[in-house]
């Protein structure tokens, strides 16, 4: 499938009104919702590492510390991405299948158009830009840990972000950000596939989005289990 | 021209076509008839390559389908149009947008040849005022004529309709026949109408086949399909007593 999705481009006119059609739908569609829980995820991040350092000689900085590795290495790019599995995945598949069962993909084959690369090239370049979603999930998630760090009372301003400047490695963001994309391509044909070959009718069309979420979580799992053990390990 | 030479397919253990030779002429109405589960809609995405046959080849004015690779069948696949069952509109798109769609893929015309291009096929199917709605917000019968202008506004050589008439008032399907009889001579093109109506059999069929368990039964024009003493024919296409009645009355006249 993926070997077909890159042959016989469409029109690049036509492409590039699709891509940026995606781009609205699945990156700044979603932001909404990753804004929302990066905030939240970092503020009870920041709360349970508090309530968890509860010896007076450990700093008031590790709080900062953590919630800045936590967020930056696995919340923002691995929960986002479960995230989007569910709202972008279940999207993908339905759309896709949709067409489908109308019988709209085989009238875009009878007219000579190569369908996959004209449904899902478009949303594989649309997720390019999820690495930018999930940039703004980490800015989210250490604000919010900072407002339930300092308005919640568990470590002053200066102490949270003197953790978060504490041992910085730049390669955690590029660690990051690699997973990210890996993630991206993912969310993108894990589920264009379930829809693209799902059989039936309506009802198949609901199963085959949640088979997709399951699949597309699974997979994001087992490959955040590989990148981290190869890239940090 | 459309040849088809002992064409098989199955789906796993079942055989769905069993060897069928026919042709289709062009400028002529063709069509497929017989029951649900004879094959009919099995051989007709056979025709538009979009199953592919086990044995048997299908030649498009003497380029045989399975010879060609994958970028020239999809080449060959816009000389084709299809009126697809549902119409298969995409609902995202306006009818303008549906009907201009194949030409922003293929043509490198202008923005005003274009449009003069959608107005002319959507005057020809008598919608010259639904250009800014949606497949939602027509009826069945033009959301069918949108299918129709779009299959036919690149020009097409062969043109195929599956079940064009289904869920429409007899008097929309006797206008939806008309009209593609009418575009098949006006455009010379080869038509290939997958129906069960036996209206459209009566009224448009040029040359007919009926298939059985998934073999050509019989093939003849709609004045012989009078005339057969095909006991399968006769069963199925005169099945209702008002068709029988025509069937007599046209005997007799012919006595």
């Amino acid at each position: 499938m993926v070997w077909e999705v890159f042959k016989k481009p469409t029109k690049w006119s036509i492409m590039r009104s699709l891509i940026l059609k995606e781009i609205d739908e699945l990156i700044f569609g979603s932001l909404g919702i990753i804004v929302f829980i990066a905030f939240f995820i970092g503020g009870v991040v920041t709360i349970q590492t508090a309530l968890n350092l509860n010896n007076p000689f450990l700093p008031k900085s590790l709080i900062g510390f953590a919630t800045r590795q936590s967020v930056i290495l696995e919340f923002a790019p691995t929960f986002t991405s479960i995230i989007m599995a569910g709202k972008v995945g279940s999207y993908i598949t339905s759309s896709i299948g949709t067409m489908r069962v109308t019988e709209q993909i085989d009238a875009l084959e009878v007219m000579g158009v190569n369908s996959l690369n004209y449904l899902v090239l478009p949303k594989i370049i649309a997720m390019l830009m999820y690495p930018f979603a999930v940039a703004i999930a980490m800015y989210v998630g250490i604000l919010g840990g900072w407002i339930a760090a300092v308005f919640g009372g568990y470590a002053p301003s200066g102490e949270f972000i003197k953790g978060l400047q504490m041992e910085f490695e730049s390669f955690h963001v590029t660690y990051a950000f690699i997973k990210t994309l890996i993630f991206a391509f993912v969310i993108a044909t894990v589920p264009s596939y379930h829809g693209f070959f799902m059989k039936g009718g309506a009802l198949e069309v609901g199963k085959a989005s949640t088979t997709s979420f399951v699949w597309t979580s699974v997979v994001i799992i087992i490959l955040n289990y590989i990148l981290t053990q190869l890239m940090l390990g | 021209m459309i040849e088809v030479e002992n064409v098989h397919k199955s789906f796993g253990d079942s055989h769905i076509l069993k060897g069928i030779s026919t042709s289709f002429e062009q400028g002529k109405t063709n069509l497929i008839i017989g029951q649900s589960g004879s094959g009919k809609t099995v051989f007709l995405k056979c025709l538009l390559g979009l199953f592919q046959p086990e044995e048997g080849n299908i030649v498009y004015n003497g380029q045989n389908y399975s010879e060609l690779k994958l970028d020239e069948q999809r080449n060959l696949r816009q000389e084709m149009g299809m009126v697809f069952q549902g119409s298969a509109l995409f609902d995202s798109m306006t009818v303008e947008g549906n009907v201009k769609f194949p030409l922003e893929m293929f043509t490198k015309q202008s923005k005003s040849e274009m449009n003069d291009r959608v107005d002319f096929v959507l005057k020809r199917v008598n919608l010259s005022d639904a250009h800014e709605k949606y497949p939602s917000e027509i009826s069945g019968g033009m959301q069918k004529r949108v299918a129709i202008a779009r299959a036919i506004v690149m020009n097409p050589k062969y043109l195929f309709c599956d079940e064009p008439n289904s869920g429409l008032d007899p008097k929309t399907a006797i206008l939806i026949d008309n009209l593609i009889q009418e575009i098949t001579r006006e455009y010379n093109i080869t038509t290939v109408i997958n129906t069960h109506d036996m209206n459209s059999v009566m009224e448009i069929g040029e040359k007919i086949i009926f298939l059985k368990n998934g073999f050509k039964e019989w093939e003849g024009t709609n004045k012989e399909i009078f005339k057969t003493d095909n006991e399968a024919v006769t069963n199925f296409v005169y099945s209702s007593e008002l068709f029988k009645k025509v069937r007599q009355m046209y005997l007799e006249e012919r006595n």
